[in-house]
């Protein structure tokens, strides 16, 4: 892996990790979006044979990171659960109890329906709309009319941004990357077994791609 | 038992004397076949009684059985399964048969069934099966998918396959060879078991199989296959009825020098109007669903007092509005079908008269088989108008008239091995009355397609339906199949009505319905496609100008557009291939450019010729043409083998692995079915001093396999797998929001396998189908053994040329390939897109 990238927003310190996720640096905070957990036991359980390991190894990637950053508090700009409640959801309790110190905010994604209790039993405190934490919003799928009208720059995610580069040679490549404007940034699914949306570009929008294990500006 | 002395054929031959029909030999002589207890395989085109060869047979047996009482035994359960690949199809044949069953007083009914068929049919098909059931291989699996279902066929004597070189080669051609197999089997455990008495009466009841195929090049292949699962040797009959066919080229006024693919075609549009005024009824073939839409429109703005006479018939529209129209055309209401492969098949529409062919068709067979769909009655000659999308094509005419002449017919290379199908078919004997794994095996080996399934193959697919992958996992819930008494069964209902659903999508992609947002459905279309476009954007579909205004769930919403601009989808399926045997005539037909000009389409491209081989070469039939071409997009080489694209896409890849060999390089790759672009932004090394090695056949094997990894092919087969396989659900009414979260996309989980389970059965799969179909290993062999014994001649023309030129512009068919490393590429576009 590479070096994570520096970012500056609000005067606050951001790294862009090339592991699906934003390192707050002033708060400590950990930010990802879109982890999507148990979706292989989500297909699996209804008789679509995809591999678990993605599953596993999505757990295990947060896990190193959360080794690398240590930080003081995880926060999920939704989806991080894919469905309803099935046995890779116990795989994840039980690695939630490696770190039970490190406190779990999820501001909730229309994927993340499942019971309240459970969020509970999981240590995850659980937020329907907004987030804010010194002066930054937290937002799973922000409306047109919040962008407009908040005041404060907001994190969030839903769309799974990525981008399509083409060069010479009608040549084609697609990757996850982040989303940066003036007021937002959007993040990559954390999950390796999302797909990808495309928005059209525009000179406000700054696209970080992330290439293997690298983040790349791209302009 | 000579057929000419028995009840049967007097009675039905007085019948045909008072319709004033004369049978045909062939007929006699499958009806004579059909009472000895025979199978086989009729050849025959269509419009010359093909149906009745067999389904006249039927009664004759059935009338010589039943001597004295044929006319008043009633419910005597199904005799008849007829397999047509078209559900449009059905209702003609039907009622063909109806009049028949009416007129001789036998108390038969034909039923239909296809996905169109209502609930409360279905279960009267159930309850009470008519003695003829005329069925869609989709729907054959449906009836496999029933509780009971062996009860059914106890009576069943005849299963007769239509079209069957259509299914042949296709996976809907495995699924019959599936349901033969079973039928056949559960039919044969019946009479093994001493029950009843009406079961060992069966025993005398063998299930025969007849097929009925047009004219290709492997018949007795098609034989085999078809017979496979009741090990017969079978007979083949062939109706020895030579229709004459006249083709005529419509030739652009002018010919243009530099052809570019699909333009040409649409301004030459108002020369047919005259050609549909003069005929009665003309259908209009369009290679694809895209161009299809784009002719129709143009159609009715440059002619609009043919607007109300002239329709749109492809696969993507609503099957009501297709009904329609072969409604109307049997009743002569149209004057004019705009059409692709969708209405290849089929009964006669007996008013067509005229036939225009816009753009290559690919192939001799298909083309035969087009130009017959006029002029249909005995002695009529079929008249086919050709109207080239480019110059070259041209060319191909007069390829294909010599093909004809020649009658050199394509083959249909039958599939092998295809696990989504068996998946899909194991699935819907899971939920009917399930399977024991060892007598199935057997079963499945008895086919043509399984026939080289291995015991670890079988074990690995068991393991797929019951524990999800090889090993069990922790924290694994996987459901689908499970084992019971050595029964495999899916007792999940809703998985099993998932299921029954899904039979049916043996289909190139994941389709997505199109609706308007004020209700009312107009048709289906593919996802990918869906997926470039924004909200706001405009498309046409069904001849519509549409709006996109949201997806919901696997629905498009849309509204009517009054835009002038649209997006025309381009789909997938659309692109044929040049077969071997028209690829072969047209390289001899270059060799009469500039010296034979008997033909008036060799003649009418002489202009294009003098350019050519004032800047480069004509290629000679034992020569292999390569252009090296500079300009501002950089460093092209062209390629003309004229194998078809699909060859052209195999040995693309490889050539540009080859390449990469010497020197990291990055290339994208074009082609058409004459030849195939490299292009790149630095010099390509390739010259007389290596070139024999590039396109030598040695290491192929190795060098296919290598050249594959980088390559989108098997990601694009695994679309088709993921479909059938059962990998990918399109949802399912009143579960919506359920099956939403199961929702993914063939590529995600083509990446999702090649990452984490790259043993995958279904990935292996996608690969292997891009091996033997799309690489076409056998093909491409004897390709480059005919280049290795040819004289390869490179030229270095300072522009553009003619054969050049379509393959450039026609970039919509490309391929990455790179040696580079991914982040060198990158970076490397970057400073271009900079720069």
């Amino acid at each position: 892996m590479t070096a994570p990238v520096k970012q500056i927003i609000n005067n606050n310190t951001f790294w862009l990790s090339p592991q699906r996720c934003i390192f707050w640096e002033e708060e400590k905070t950990l930010i990802l979006s879109d982890l999507h957990f148990g979706k292989t036991g989500h297909f699996r359980k209804n008789g679509i044979p995809v591999p678990q390991q993605i599953n596993i190894e999505d757990l295990q990637r947060l896990f190193d990171q959360i080794i690398f950053f240590i930080p003081e508090r995880v926060i999920v700009v939704g989806d991080l659960f894919h469905s309803h409640n099935n046995d890779e959801l116990n795989l994840f309790i039980k690695w939630r109890n490696d770190f039970p110190t490190i406190p779990f905010i999820l501001v909730k994604g229309n994927h993340d329906i499942l019971l309240a209790e459970w969020y509970e039993k999981a240590g995850i405190n659980t937020y329907e709309g907004i987030y804010n934490l010194s002066n930054v919003d937290f937002c799973h799928d922000p409306t047109e009319k919040l962008l407009t009208e908040n005041v404060n720059f907001i994190f969030s995610g839903h769309l799974h941004p990525g981008v399509r580069i083409s060069g010479k040679g009608k040549q084609h490549l697609q990757f996850p990357c982040f989303h940066i404007t003036e007021k937002m940034l959007i993040l990559p699914a954390f999950s390796k077994f999302s797909g990808l949306s495309f928005a059209k570009k525009n000179k406000q929008i700054k696209i970080f791609a992330i290439i293997n294990q690298s983040i790349v500006l791209i302009k | 038992m000579i057929l000419q002395r028995t009840k049967g054929y007097k009675i039905v031959m007085l019948w045909l004397s008072k319709k004033k029909f004369q049978p045909f030999n062939f007929q006699k002589e499958t009806w004579q076949h059909i009472i000895n207890k025979e199978s086989g395989l009729v050849n025959a085109p269509t419009g010359c009684g093909k149906t009745f060869s067999i389904f006249l047979g039927a009664l004759i047996q059935f009338i010589n059985e039943n001597p004295d009482d044929y006319t008043t035994k009633k419910n005597i359960g199904l005799q008849l399964i007829w397999i047509t690949p078209l559900r449009a199809l059905a209702k003609d044949i039907g009622r063909a048969m109806e009049e028949v069953i009416v007129d001789l007083g036998i108390q038969w009914r034909v039923g239909i069934r296809n996905g169109d068929t209502s609930t409360s049919d279905r279960q009267k098909q159930k309850r009470n099966a008519p003695e003829v059931l005329i069925i869609t291989p989709e729907s054959l699996h449906l009836i496999l998918a029933q509780k009971n279902y062996p009860e059914l066929f106890k009576a069943l004597s005849i299963i007769a396959v239509d079209e069957w070189h259509e299914l042949l080669g296709s996976k809907r051609g495995v699924q019959v060879e599936l349901a033969l197999s079973r039928i056949v089997n559960c039919k044969k455990s019946m009479v093994d078991s001493p029950l009843t008495i009406e079961h060992r009466i069966n025993r005398v009841k063998p299930i025969c199989i007849w097929g009925i195929s047009a004219t290709i090049g492997n018949l007795l292949e098609a034989k085999q296959v078809l017979l496979s699962p009741i090990k017969r040797e079978g007979i083949i009959i062939k109706a020895q009825i030579d229709k004459s066919i006249q083709i005529e080229s419509i030739l652009p006024d002018e010919i243009e020098k530099y052809p570019w693919s699909g333009h040409l075609g649409i301004r030459m549009a108002e020369k047919i109007i005259p050609i549909i005024e003069q005929s009665k009824t003309t259908l209009i073939f369009i290679n694809t669903r895209g161009m299809s839409e784009t002719w129709y429109q143009t159609l009715l703005s440059i002619a609009p007092q043919l607007a109300g006479t002239i329709a749109l018939h492809h696969g993507s529209i609503d099957p009501e509005l297709r009904l329609w129209v072969e409604e109307a055309l049997h009743t002569e209401k149209l004057k004019a079908v705009v059409c692709t492969s969708s209405l290849d098949l089929g009964v006669d529409f007996r008013p067509v008269d005229t036939v225009i062919q816009v753009g290559s068709p690919k192939g001799v067979a298909r083309f035969l088989q087009r130009a017959g769909r006029s002029g249909h009655r005995r002695g009529e000659t079929s008249k086919i108008y050709f109207l080239p999308t480019h110059s070259l094509e041209l060319l191909e005419v007069a390829a294909l008239k010599q093909a004809i002449k020649e009658n050199s017919l394509e083959s249909k290379d039958p599939l092998q091995l295809c696990f989504d199908v068996l998946l899909q078919f194991l699935s819907t004997l899971a939920i009917s009355d399930g399977f024991i794994s060892d007598t199935l095996f057997l079963e499945i080996k008895s086919t043509y397609c399984f026939a080289d399934i291995t015991k670890e193959e079988w074990q690995e697919i068991i393991l797929h339906l019951t524990i999800g992958g090889k090993t069990l996992e922790q924290y694994d819930e996987y459901k689908k199949i499970a084992v019971e008494d050595g029964v495999y069964r899916i007792t999940n209902r809703r998985m099993a009505m998932r299921h029954r659903m899904h039979i049916g999508t043996i289909v190139s992609d994941a389709l997505m319905k199109v609706k308007f947002l004020s209700g009312g459905y107009i048709g289906v279309i593919e996802e990918w496609f869906i997926s470039r476009l924004v909200p706001g954007d405009v498309f046409t579909l069904a001849g519509r100008n549409l709006e996109l205004v949201m997806l919901k769930e696997m629905t498009v919403m849309v509204r009517k557009s009054s835009s002038k601009k649209s997006i025309v989808p381009s789909w997938m399926g659309g692109r044929m291939s040049l077969s071997s045997n028209l690829g072969k005539v047209l390289r001899e037909t270059f060799n009469k450019a500039l010296v034979d000009e008997s033909d008036i389409e060799i003649k009418s491209l002489q202009g294009l010729f003098l350019l050519q081989k004032c800047l480069s070469h004509i290629p000679r039939d034992n020569e292999l043409l390569i252009e090296h071409i500079e300009d501002k997009n950089g460093y092209h080489v062209l390629v003309y083998p004229f194998e078809g694209r699909q060859v052209h896409e195999a040995m693309s890849a490889i050539l540009a692995y080859r390449i990469g060999k010497i020197l990291p390089i990055t290339f994208s790759i074009s082609m058409n079915d004459y030849g195939f672009e490299l292009l790149s932004d630095q010099p390509i090394p390739i010259d007389d001093s290596n070139v024999s090695e590039m396109f030598s056949a040695e290491n192929l094997l190795i060098d296919i396999q290598k050249s594959m990894n980088n390559s989108e092919m098997a990601k694009r087969r695994f679309r088709d797998i993921a479909v059938i396989g059962g990998l990918l659900f399109q949802g399912m009414p009143g579960e919506k929001k359920k099956a939403h979260h199961l929702q993914s996309s063939a590529s995600l989980l083509f990446k999702v396998f090649e990452e984490y389970d790259s043993k995958n059965i279904l990935l292996r799969q996608a690969y292997q189908e891009v091996f033997t179909q799309q690489m076409d290993e056998v093909r491409l062999r004897i390709a480059l053994d005919r280049i290795s014994k040819s004289k390869i001649v490179i030229t270095f023309p300072t522009q553009l040329t003619p054969l050049s030129f379509p393959i450039i512009v026609d970039g919509l068919n490309r391929n990455n390939h790179s040696s580079e490393k991914l982040e060198d590429r990158v970076r490397k576009m970057q400073l271009q897109l900079e720069g």
